[in-house]
Order: C-alpha cells, then sequence, then structure tokens
C-alpha cells in the first residue's frame, strides 16, 4: 500500500516513521511537505511526532493551518485513513479530527519512558493484529500528553468505543503509577467517531526492532496494512534480526 | 569615540596587550576593532594560556580524519563512514540563566558538529552542580536539565547519557559540558577554510540582536562576583525550532545534490560574526570584506560594534562559490531562513568591515589567529598537597551494619539513579539507540551499516583534586573501561578541561599535570584527542572549583548486535570479577558520605593493567561471551554489584550469592574504589574460554558467585532484598530536591 | 493610528492545571498561606493596523477562536487601545 508520511517545519521522528515503513516492512512511503497541498493516491497518511513549528503557542496549534492539512482533512472526511503519533495526535486535536486536547504531562517534565498500554478495541483499522486486552510495550516522550476532555466526550469517546489505548502496568491494570502523564480515564489513545482518523501519544515506530526499542510498535502498522488489503492473510514479517539500515 | 588603553582595560585586555595591538595596526584601533580584538584574545578563543601545553597532546592515528582545530574532530569508523565530535563547556552562562545557558551549550555544540557536515546522532552531558544542600543547587539543576532536554528534544538529537554530581566545590561556579557526535561520509567532510578570492560569504539563519554582547570575553573568561548576576540581560536565548530548520538546510545544502555549491562553512558561536569570519580566513589564509549594512537586523539601531560581536544564536556563516547565491538562498528559504550575502573573499589576508560605506574595520587577520598572545603562565605545585592524603585506617571505625550502610551509599546523591534527569530527556529520536541512559556507556547505532558507536563522559574530580596527574589518568581510564564493558573498542578522545583561574601558579600546575595525564593515557590506550574545549576561570569570590577534566570518550562496535548491558541477565550466570581488590580506601564515595571525609591520597593506576583488562573484556565480548559487564568506579565493588542486579529498565531486578575474598578490612573491600575492576557474569559454559581470554592477557580472574534469587547477599555481611536496594537507588534524588521549595 | 489589544488566553475553569497546581504549592510552602486558586494563561499583545474598532474585535475573536485559543481547554478575552501603528 502507498503511505504518506508528513514532515512539518520541526518533524522529527518522520525519517523514523518512513524507515520503518519503507526499510523494515517493505511498503511504498511518499514523503509529504507541509506547503504540498494533494495527498491524492495514498492509502494511509502519517503525521508524525516532533515539535511542529516549535510547538509554540500550542502543541500543534500552528501546523494544523499547514496547507497539508487542508487535504488532510478533506481526506479524512472521504474516509482516508490517518495516523498521528504524539505531536501528530496533538495536531489532529487540534484540528477537531479527533476530540479533546493534549495539555501538560501531570508532573510538568518532558518525560521519556517506557509505558505499557493496553489495547481496548481490537477490531479497529489500527489494532485488528492485536487482541483485546493485549498489553503492548511502548516508548512514550513527551511534555504534553495529558488527554483532557469534557464530560460529555468522554461519555461518547466511551459509548462509541473509541478509546482504543489505555495506559496500564505491566499486567494490564489501570493505576495511578502507569499513567505516565495524568490522562483521563488513562487514555492513551483514541479513533474518531468514524474510525478511519487514530492518535496515539506512544510511539510505535521506536518499537519495531529488537535491537532498538523491541516489536510491539509493529502490530499497528500491519493492522493498517490488513486492513486495506482487505482482511487477506498478511505475508510473513520482514526478520529484523541484523539487517541494520538507516535512514 | 576615542579607544585609549582604558577603554581596552574595560574590555578585560591587559596593557601590554593594548600595546601589541597598536603595534599591529600602526595606530590606535577603532571601537569595533578593539571590540574584534577583545574577543578574538580572549581566553575563550585564543587558547592564550593553554594553547603551548595542548601541542603536546597525542592528535594522530590511523583512523584520525581531523583532528584538533576545526569546529570538531573527525574518525574514521569504516564503511565509508566517520563519526565527528565535540564537548564544550557553557559553565558561566548556565549558572547565570541555567534553562537557557544549558539549552545555548546544547545548541553551540549541535552547530559544531552539523557544519563539519555531519548528521548529529547523540547528545551525552556531564553536568556538576554544588553540594545538594545550597540552597541553589535545586533551582540550577532544575533549569539546567530542562534547558537541555527543551534544546535536544525539540531539535530531535537523542540525549543518551552523561553524568551528574554534586560536590561542595561547585557550589558558586557549575559545570555544564555538552557533547555531541555526529555522522557524515568519510569523503564529505566539509570545513572551514575561506577560499577562492571573490566568492561570497554568505549569512544565514536567525537575525542578529543585541544577545550576549562581549559573552565569549566576559562570560566564559571573567571570575564570578556578586555583580555578575545583574549581567544577565547579555544571557542568549535559544530557539531549537530554527535550530532545527538551520540542520536540515545546511545538511541538504551540503548533501552531494548541492554540495558543490560551497567552499566553507562555521557556525557564529562565540564572538559571533568576528570569530567565524576571522578563523575562516585565518584557516583559508585569505582575507574577508564584509559590510556589516547586509546583516540581517532584529530590532532596529544596532551598532557595528554589536553586529560585530553579537551572540545571537542559530546563525552560521557561509564561503559559497560565485554564482551559488541564488541556489543556496532558494534551500534556505524552503526551510523558512533567511541568507543574505554580506561579504567576500579577499587575498589582502585582513579583516575590512564597512557600515554605510565607512570602513570600521581593517585588521590583518594574524594577529587575530596565529599570532594572537600565548602565554606560559608560572606555575607551581601548591604548598601542602600532600598533606591531606594520610588516612590511618586504624583511626577509622568499621560500620557495625553493612546492610544499613550500603542502602545509605545507593540513596546518596552521588550513586543515586538519574532516573529523574534522563526521563526529562528524549533518548529515542533518530531511531539508533541501542542502550539509553543508565549502563555503563550509550550505544547508538550507525545508519545504514551493522555498526554502532559507544560514548562516555567521565571524570572524578575528587581525584583530580588530591592529585590532578592521577586524576586525569584514572578518568581516561574510567571512560575506556565503561567503553570496553559495552562491547566498544575505545578509538577517540574529546575532552573538556575546567580549571580555575590561570593567572594562579597553582591552578596552572593542576592543568599541567591533567594535560601530562592526558597525554600519558591517550598514548596508553592507542585513542587520539581530536577535538576539544578548555574553560579557564571557573572560581567564585576567589575559589577555584576543583580541576575538573571531563573526558569524552568513543568507541566502536563493529558488531552492534554484540553490544553488552551492565546489569544481571538470568538466574543461573556466574559472577566474575576480573582484576584484583586492594586495599584502598583514598578519596571514595564512602568515606565521603559516611565519614565525610576525603583523603587517603588516590588509589593506584598502572596503565598497563588496564589496556590488558580493556584489551580482555572486548576481546570476550566480541565472542559474545559476556551476558552483562560493569565497571567498578565510584562506591566500589559492592555498589557495582548493585547495579549489575538492579539497574535494568525492562526487566525484574536480579539477586546474587557472592564470595569475596578479602584478607583486609571488609568496608575497604566492599567499598574502595581500587581500578582495573570490572563485574561480568556468562553462561557457566563459558567460564572455561573467559578464563583463557583473561589468561592470555594476564587479567586477575575470579568466579565470585552466581546470579540468583530476589536478595544480594555477599559473604555474611551484606544480605538484604534487591528490592529495597532499588527503592533507595531510585528515589535518593528525588528525596533530596523534594526537600527544596524553590521551584 | 492602529490599535494595541492586549490578549489573555486561560484554561477554562474545571480544566486541570498541572502548572498552577504546581505554583499553588510552592506560594503555600513559601509562607503564603493565603493563596488559594492559582491558574497560568497567556498574555499575548497583538498590534493591528489602522481599522475600525468594531473591525479589530470582529477580527479579534477571530484570530483567539481559530488560534490564539484552544476553545476545548481554554478562555480567552482581549481589551483594544489604540496605539501607535508598529
Amino acid at each position: 500500500m502507498r503511505w504518506g508520511v508528513i514532515t512539518f517545519p520541526g518533524s522529527n521522528d518522520d525519517e523514523q516513521t518512513s524507515f520503518v515503513l519503507s526499510n523494515l516492512l517493505g511498503e511504498t512511503v511518499v514523503r509529504l511537505w507541509h506547503k504540498d497541498e494533494s495527498v491524492d493516491g495514498l492509502d494511509c497518511i502519517v503525521l508524525p511526532g516532533g515539535f511542529s513549528y516549535g510547538d509554540y503557542l500550542r502543541c500543534g496549534a500552528v501546523a494544523r493551518f499547514s496547507p497539508i492539512m487542508r487535504a488532510v482533512e478533506r481526506f479524512a472526511e472521504r474516509g482516508g485513513i490517518v495516523l498521528g503519533i504524539c505531536n501528530g495526535f496533538q495536531i489532529l486535536c487540534e484540528a477537531g479530527l479527533l476530540p479533546g486536547a493534549l495539555i501538560r504531562n501531570r508532573e510538568l517534565n518532558f518525560l521519556c519512558r517506557r509505558a505499557h498500554v493496553r489495547v481496548e478495541e481490537a477490531d479497529t483499522i489500527f489494532t485488528n493484529r492485536c487482541r483485546r486486552g493485549d498489553v503492548l510495550d511502548l516508548p512514550v516522550k513527551h511534555g504534553e500528553g495529558c488527554y483532557v476532555a469534557d464530560e460529555a466526550t468522554l461519555r461518547s469517546l466511551e459509548a462509541g468505543r473509541q478509546i482504543v489505548l489505555r495506559y496500564t502496568d505491566a499486567e494490564g491494570r489501570v493505576t495511578p503509577e502507569a499513567n505516565p502523564n495524568g490522562s483521563l480515564s488513562a487514555i492513551a489513545g483514541i479513533r474518531n467517531a468514524r474510525g478511519n482518523v487514530f492518535g496515539l501519544m506512544p510511539h510505535p515506530e521506536h518499537a519495531c526492532e529488537w535491537l532498538v526499542g523491541g516489536e510491539d510498535g509493529r502490530k499497528f502498522f500491519l493492522s493498517i496494512i490488513a486492513s486495506v488489503s482487505g482482511g487477506v492473510e498478511m505475508p510473513s514479517v520482514p526478520s529484523s534480526s541484523k539487517v541494520l539500515s538507516g535512514p | 569615540m576615542k579607544v585609549t588603553v582604558e577603554t581596552a582595560l574595560q574590555h578585560g585586555l591587559t596593557a601590554e596587550e593594548y600595546e601589541r595591538i597598536e603595534e599591529a595596526l600602526g595606530r590606535t584601533p577603532t571601537l569595533e576593532e578593539l571590540g574584534v580584538f577583545s574577543v578574538m584574545w580572549s581566553e575563550h578563543c585564543s587558547y592564550k594560556s593553554s594553547r603551548a601545553y595542548l601541542r603536546g597532546l597525542p592528535t594522530t592515528g590511523p583512523r584520525v580524519l581531523q583532528g584538533p582545530g576545526e569546529n570538531a574532530g573527525a574518525i574514521d569508523v569504516g564503511d565509508g563512514l566517520a563519526v565527528v565530535f565535540k564537548i564544550e563547556s557553557h559553565n558561566h552562562p548556565s549558572f547565570v540563566e541555567p534553562f537557557q545557558g544549558a539549552a545555548t551549550g546544547v545548541g553551540g555544540i549541535l552547530r559544531d558538529i552539523f557544519t563539519m557536515g555531519a548528521r548529529p546522532i547523540a547528545n551525552l552531558n556531564s553536568l556538576r552542580f554544588g553540594s545538594i544542600d545550597h540552597p541553589r543547587t535545586p533551582f540550577l539543576l532544575r533549569g539546567v536539565v530542562a534547558g537541555i532536554g527543551h534544546y535536544g528534544n525539540c531539535i530531535g538529537v537523542p540525549t543518551v547519557g552523561g553524568e551528574v554530581s554534586f560536590d561542595p566545590g561547585y557550589d558558586h561556579n557549575i559545570l555544564v559540558n555538552a557533547f555531541t557526535l555526529g555522522v557524515v561520509r568519510a569523503d564529505r567532510i566539509f570545513r572551514a577554510r575561506a577560499t577562492g578570492v571573490g566568492n561570497p560569504v554568505m549569512y544565514v539563519g536567525s537575525r542578529t540582536g543585541r544577545d550576549g554582547i562581549h559573552g565569549a570575553s566576559l562570560l566564559a573568561s571573567a571570575e564570578f562576583d556578586a555583580e555578575s548576576e545583574s549581567k544577565r540581560p547579555t544571557v542568549q536565548v535559544g530557539d531549537p525550532f530554527t535550530e532545527k530548520l538551520l540542520l536540515e538546510a545546511c545538511l541538504e545544502l551540503m548533501s552531494p545534490e548541492h554540495s558543490h555549491h560551497v567552499v566553507a562553512i562555521q557556525d557564529m558561536g562565540a564572538a559571533g560574526l568576528t570569530s567565524s569570519s576571522t578563523e575562516m580566513a585565518g584557516r583559508g589564509g585569505t582575507g574577508i570584506d564584509l559590510d556589516l549594512s547586509s546583516v540581517p537586523l532584529r530590532e532596529p539601531n544596532v551598532t557595528p560594534y554589536e553586529i560585530l560581536l553579537s551572540e545571537s544564536q542559530e546563525r552560521m556563516l557561509l564561503v559559497v562559490h560565485q554564482g551559488s547565491e541564488d541556489a543556496v538562498t532558494a534551500i534556505f528559504a524552503k526551510w523558512d531562513l533567511e541568507a543574505a550575502v554580506i561579504g567576500r573573499v579577499t587575498d589582502t589576508k585582513r579583516l575590512r568591515c564597512t557600515f554605510d560605506g565607512r570602513v570600521v574595520v581593517d585588521i590583518p587577520i594574524e594577529p587575530l589567529t596565529d599570532d594572537a598572545p600565548v602565554y606560559e603562565r608560572p606555575a607551581s605545585e601548591p604548598q601542602g598537597s600532600d598533606d591531606g592524603g594520610k588516612l590511618n585506617l586504624k583511626e577509622l571505625p568499621e560500620p557495625t551494619d553493612y546492610n544499613q550502610t550500603l542502602v545509605r551509599l545507593m540513596e546518596s546523591p552521588n550513586l543515586s539513579s538519574r532516573e529523574w534527569v534522563y526521563r526529562q530527556y528524549d533518548s529515542y529520536v533518530g531511531g539508533g539507540t541501542i542502550v539509553r541512559p543508565g549502563s555503563d556507556a550509550a550505544i547508538v547505532r550507525l545508519p545504514g551499516t551493522e555498526k554502532a558507536v559507544a560514548m562516555t563522559v567521565d571524570c572524578n574530580s575528587r581525584l583530580c583534586l588530591v592529585d590532578p596527574y592521577v586524576g586525569t589518568v584514572s578518568a581516561v581510564a574510567e571512560a575506556a573501561r565503561n567503553l570496553a564493558a559495552s562491547g566498544a573498542e575505545p578509538i577517540g578522545v574529546t575532552n573538556c578541561l575546567n580549571f580555575g583561574s590561570p593567572e594562579k601558579p597553582e591552578v596552572m600546575w593542576q592543568f599541567q599535570q591533567a594535560i601530562a595525564g592526558l597525554r600519558d593515557a591517550c598514548l596508553a590506550f592507542g585513542t587520539p584527542v581530536i577535538s576539544g574545549n578548555v574553560s579557564f576561570y571557573n572560581e567564585t569570590e576567589g575559589r577555584s572549583i576543583p580541576p575538573t577534566p571531563v573526558i569524552g570518550m568513543v568507541g566502536l562496535l563493529e558488531d552492534a548486535s554484540q553490544h553488552v548491558t551492565q546489569w544481571f541477565k538470568s538466574e543461573g550466570d556466574a559472577v566474575v570479577l576480573l582484576g584484583r581488590n586492594r586495599e584502598e580506601l583514598g578519596s571514595s564515595e564512602y568515606l565521603a558520605v559516611v565519614h565525610h571525609q576525603v583523603r587517603g591520597g588516590v588509589p593506584w593506576i598502572d596503565l598497563e593493567v588496564e589496556r590488558r583488562l580493556i584489551r580482555a573484556v572486548v576481546a570476550s565480548a566480541r565472542e559474545g561471551l559476556l551476558r552483562s559487564a560493569h565497571d567498578v568506579s565510584e562506591g566500589g565493588l559492592a555498589v557495582a554489584l548493585v547495579e549489575c542486579c538492579i539497574t535494568s529498565e525492562t526487566t525484574a531486578p536480579l539477586g546474587a550469592r557472592i564470595e569475596l575474598e578479602g584478607g583486609f578490612r571488609p568496608d575497604a573491600l566492599l567499598f574502595g574504589e581500587s581500578h582495573a575492576r570490572m563485574i561480568v557474569s556468562v553462561r557457566r559454559r563459558h567460564l572455561t574460554r573467559l578464563r583463557e581470554i583473561a589468561r592470555r592477557e594476564d587479567v586477575p580472574i575470579s568466579v565470585i558467585g552466581e546470579v540468583r534469587g530476589q536478595r544480594l547477599e555477599v559473604g555474611d555481611l551484606i544480605g538484604i532484598d534487591v528490592a529495597t536496594l532499588r527503592d533507595a537507588w531510585r528515589g535518593g534524588l528525588g528525596k533530596a530536591l523534594a526537600g527544596s521549595t524553590s521551584a | 493610528m492602529g490599535w494595541l489589544a492586549r490578549v489573555f488566553v486561560t484554561p477554562k475553569s474545571g480544566v486541570l492545571d498541572p502548572q498552577g497546581k504546581a505554583v499553588q504549592h510552592s506560594l503555600h510552602a513559601l509562607g503564603f498561606p493565603e493563596v488559594g486558586d492559582v491558574r497560568i494563561g497567556k498574555y499575548l499583545e497583538v498590534r493591528l493596523a489602522d481599522v475600525s474598532r468594531e473591525s479589530a474585535e470582529v477580527r479579534l475573536r477571530e484570530m483567539c477562536e481559530r488560534l490564539l485559543a484552544n476553545r476545548v481547554i481554554e478562555d480567552y478575552r482581549f481589551e483594544i487601545d489604540a496605539a501607535p501603528a508598529g
């Protein structure tokens, strides 16, 4: 399938995301520039992590007005698959493609550590290679990852089964210590009501090789590939053993 | 304004130096010229007190592609790649404004690396603060850590390691040393030599404001007093977002597709436009004409004097080929950055600057660079430097409860977990980090290869205060051990030499001794010094800091999958001590924490013994024998064993059952900091092979126990749950910080 | 002549403000027990060209709604004064 990975000024994980998709998973990747106005011919658009526009004013607040975002909005309206990771999640919230907002972490500091997330919904475009209740080990690295929304929004997220990932401990229990940033209801990732737009704070692209960060992150990309190819049995996963190629 | 010798003195120049200026020019300098001389002849830019000594360092070797003298040094790592690295201080700015001082320190060292055409792939830093009980320490620590994180995280270069220590000797003068390593194709290293008469000189990046005027000459060179608190306005403010754009734009310009436009490139760091233009002309053997009226300005009415000396951040100076101006401008415009032609390369060997058509500077280059003053300052060993050394072990009471003593050490400020610090740093970005902070060395893979580099920054300033020669040798040895424990072969060194005032003979003596130690140790390990930085005048109200020669060392792993980490891997593995225990407690963390003493001399060190240990450990790692390896350093054998048990971030702690043969005082056995020791764990079936390698390299080897259960037991001295140790270790720093209320 | 707008962006009541809580805690610790709630927001100065006051107000409201404040979590208000254009 054809992936588009956007580079905003200040994007940092765009290279890594492209590396995972093209070098590790053998996918076709089109690099998109924030000034581009078209996303035609693509199956999934990724908004990567980083500090778009320095995260000045608010994280994602400026990026959402980039020319490319108008195209992304139209793409999402047509049912196109959109994945926002970390800063990408923040941009999607700012753009109104996902509900709620991400504010400063509970402890105020930037936080880089491993976090466990529990898969709350497995019949989604983004998590169909997981089972409900699976606990994944992924890195988080953000200063403003505390998910907030008003009560009505939270209720509709729950009713619509839009909460896809929650922070838990290694055994899958929601505890205050396991919630790295104080997110409402331990939310780590949500999808929109239609189910084609997904944002998460943890970084699956930094967990796709044993040597660097584990392999749990692959499941998200493989799920999207499975969805696009219509549930056809997936080709075997390329081994990540000793082939170390970089961006 | 008429320049006089008084004006020169106000600029930090001496009367003799002012005479030399008049001599070099054959007339009275203009104010702008005086400003140029004052920054170029500052300690920071001219290395006038250290230059004579630095010449003795080993700087060449078969792998060295670029030694000291450029923006950074470069080492060949095979596969057509080179690593470029350097460490630099930002001590005084970080004491004045910890957040911005540390942030711009990171920004500066990053620019030094990417001006060489290298993409930065790792940041480390070496931080020294005053006593954790000092009222200002928590404020400084929080600010510095947040500043480092802010810049590194935002620009997208992982911060993968470093060291943090606390000592009252830094109460009024903290140290912030920032290290960056980048990767470049070995045949595409860019240098900063202005050549080609008529070639345009281009200014790119942020606009020029009044930031940090005289930062290089005042902040980095003059001592601190109560007044310097009021010099806050000169502190530069960092903009990592702009630097990210500058990084991408510069690397795009230096890519194979566009690099034919570029002749030379240099960061405008300390002393800004003045030093970048002068140094580029100096290296190129040319001259430069600048039209200061063309420099993009951030605010109105900036004077030519201020334009020359501004230290506004995120700026670069380029020399490009004639006709390339538009192409270069277009690349920077793509990244929303400004570029402007502000001058030309000439054959005059002079720096000529005009402003509104008026010549304000016309100085021959040589007196500013190669012919700048060099001082062989008097050095003498301080009186009574041997007296503090005596330690009579018989007068030192032994602990009654070793478990309690061990817990106390694990939670002490210098031995407790640095998690609170490094969790504020993005260590994943870039995707190459194999070993993150928390092991002996950080490991990052080299893109597109099976190789990886290991990196560490080390110094034990307590040892350097007692004996600067042995202390420096020990720092180099510890760095080499840290790399070996990670499976890497040491290949090169950078250094940041932090000292007091060179005008004091005892400080100059410390400096000489440290340089001698650095030379001897680097020769022994075959690790050339390829870059570095000297930071003098680290004093407050006349008190010097302890001599602190921070060693940044880089090692190479031919096969990244052979890397080793410090924590035990599985029950049943044999725990092996490589090296010999000695009855030494001098200058140990145990003496400081438990007995509140710094004495007893420094531990014995023998470079040949160290070299053999390193060879043995690297060889064992390459054969895949080592499940874990950990250097024994601060806190001694007992603390090293605890660290083997509890420091894995992703797996549960493991216990061990250990028997030690001592024959001497248990506290010296457990907590003494003798060198040349390593704790490794191996599968039992590999013990024979490990013994063979140890015998071949003539390294003492003893099986001291096995990985087992959830308790650490050492003979009948220690028996304690590893969970208890881990909680103490993890909570130590946070607990100490929580005691303070200043946000 | 133009306008100088002073824009105040504050967290909506009910939205967690971790920074405000930390400052409140510090003030208590520093011996200011009388301190109640602390909320931290943003202050912006926006200079506008010479347009009518009505137009300036309409445009500023639009700026706040679209960019300066995130209406999911933030409220805003502004003051407008005549000022030399700059």
